[in-house]
């Protein structure tokens, strides 16, 4: 039962980290970028989740998701269904929960590299596109290293939208936070000490992993 | 003087409205903190300073009693819970409970209406009493296996009554006292399962060893024994005594 909770819990992360990536390039790129008077409030808008109570977005996205929210109705237009309770509403939700940890490191990659590198790379008259694969793209690893592994961990973590719009069912929403919760409520404790210890120890890992690149990646320019 | 109270999740709006009386009629006060028994068990073995529990079940009181964590001998069943299956939609549960077995809505006339239902929500059986009465009344009627795929579980009964609420789950198993009103389903429709389909829900209060001596949480403890409390339980709310 733990293990399935666990796999449950990596393949949520992994897929949110994913979608997270494609998502906050492209507005990392256009915040770091624009000079539009969009950008305060875009920049304040992705940033929120940062700061709201996961029980806010939690409740927030139950209603919303829900028969007669706005997403709710789209997805059901769409023939999707209603998606709380399932996997993909827990993606939805991790992807908006996670969101500022991956646009923001991402935004600040860019802005650090500057005007110059690409400026250059339009004058040898590259592509845009291109440019942007092969210039920005690589001189702001850095940012996508550290956007990737705070997505993640982040997903691991997450509990309060979970309990929400999770429904707790097992394979399906039933990830690691949740599955603690629930031996602590049912008084299990020695089972909810070997998945609370892993979570330390796997958080305390991801952190230190991430200094490190960090230090090795940051310094070398290519 | 005050008592501080940790009160089951379920019993949240009869207790607000004894605390308010109790307050009134004996000038004590009391200090309500709403939660999860199983989580308020780990809270008051780790220090908290409650001083009554009124418990979701009979188990939690007995077992904090036998760890010298509740005053031996002042256990007792303050209220015994009635299991409705419920549904925001009028006319959604018939009153025999038949959307169950058919697995969709029937109107007056037997005659099916809408589509199947997709989920039926239930509080998380292992954690809350009433989720585990559910289960109990699903296997008398023998649709546990059929219905199960369908169970989207609440952590507890508040949750469990919140996924209902929003309609993301169309009905569900949740607290009679959760969807009365002034001793009337205030709306939607419902099914008031027959009690002999599952084992009492009873409700236990007990005396917390960080509140023995304080006068106001025997006072309460009194109080909750008292017609006047009882009445309100059980009419207002649909709790048993």
């Amino acid at each position: 039962m733990n293990l399935d909770a666990i796999s449950l819990t990596l393949k949520l992360a992994s897929l949110t980290t994913l979608v997270l990536l494609v998502l906050a390039t492209p507005l990392a790129w256009w915040l770091s970028q624009t000079h539009s008077k969009w950008r305060a409030p875009v920049g304040a808008l992705v940033t929120l989740p940062l700061v709201l109570p996961p029980t806010v977005l939690g409740f927030y996205l139950l209603i919303a998701l829900g028969p007669n929210g706005p997403l709710g109705q789209m997805t059901q237009a769409l023939g999707w269904g209603v998606l709380s309770f399932t996997f993909t509403g827990l993606l939805i939700g991790s992807v908006i929960f996670s969101l500022p940890f991956a646009v923001q490191p991402i935004q600040h990659a860019f802005e650090s590299m500057g005007t110059r590198p690409m400026e250059v790379a339009y004058t040898l008259r590259a592509h845009p596109l291109v440019a942007f694969f092969t210039v920005a793209v690589p001189l702001a690893r850095s940012g996508f290293l550290t956007a990737a592994i705070l997505s993640f961990a982040h997903t691991v973590g997450e509990f309060g939208v979970v309990l929400m719009i999770g429904g707790n069912i097992p394979g399906q929403t039933r990830v690691v936070s949740t599955q603690i919760y629930g031996h602590v409520e049912a008084m299990e404790y020695a089972q909810a000490h070997w998945l609370a210890g892993g979570m330390v120890v796997f958080s305390f890992a991801v952190l230190l992993a991430l200094s490190l690149l960090r230090k090795r990646w940051g310094r070398v320019m290519p | 003087m005050s008592v501080s109270v940790a009160v089951a999740a379920n019993f949240t709006a009869p207790m607000q409205k004894i605390a308010q009386a109790f307050e009134q009629d004996t000038g004590h006060k009391a200090v309500l903190s709403f939660g999860s028994t199983g989580a308020f068990y780990a809270q008051i073995k780790n220090g908290a300073p409650f001083q009554v529990l009124l418990a979701a079940d009979d188990e939690t009181p007995l077992r904090l009693e036998k760890e010298g964590m509740g005053v031996a001998g002042s256990r007792f069943t303050y209220a015994t819970g009635r299991l409705v299956l419920w549904s925001k939609q009028v006319g959604y549960v018939d009153d025999q409970g038949a959307v169950l077995k058919l697995g969709r809505p029937v109107n007056a006339q037997g005659t099916r209406t809408a589509a199947p239902f997709t989920r039926l929500a239930i509080a998380n059986p292992k954690l809350a009493p009433y989720g585990a009465a559910a289960i109990e009344v699903l296997t008398k009627l023998g649709l546990l296996q059929e219905l199960q795929p369908k169970w989207v579980q609440g952590d507890n009964i508040a949750q469990t009554y919140q996924f209902v609420a929003t309609e993301n789950a169309p009905l569900g198993f949740v607290a009679l006292s959760q969807v009365m009103v002034e001793g009337r389903i205030s709306q939607g429709s419902a099914w008031v399962v027959p009690a002999h389909l599952h084992t009492p829900i009873r409700q236990d209060a007990v005396l917390l060893a960080k509140g023995q001596g304080n006068p106001a949480a025997t006072a309460l403890l009194q109080y909750l024994k008292s017609d006047k409390a009882k009445a309100l339980i059980r009419s207002s709310f649909g709790y048993e005594l």
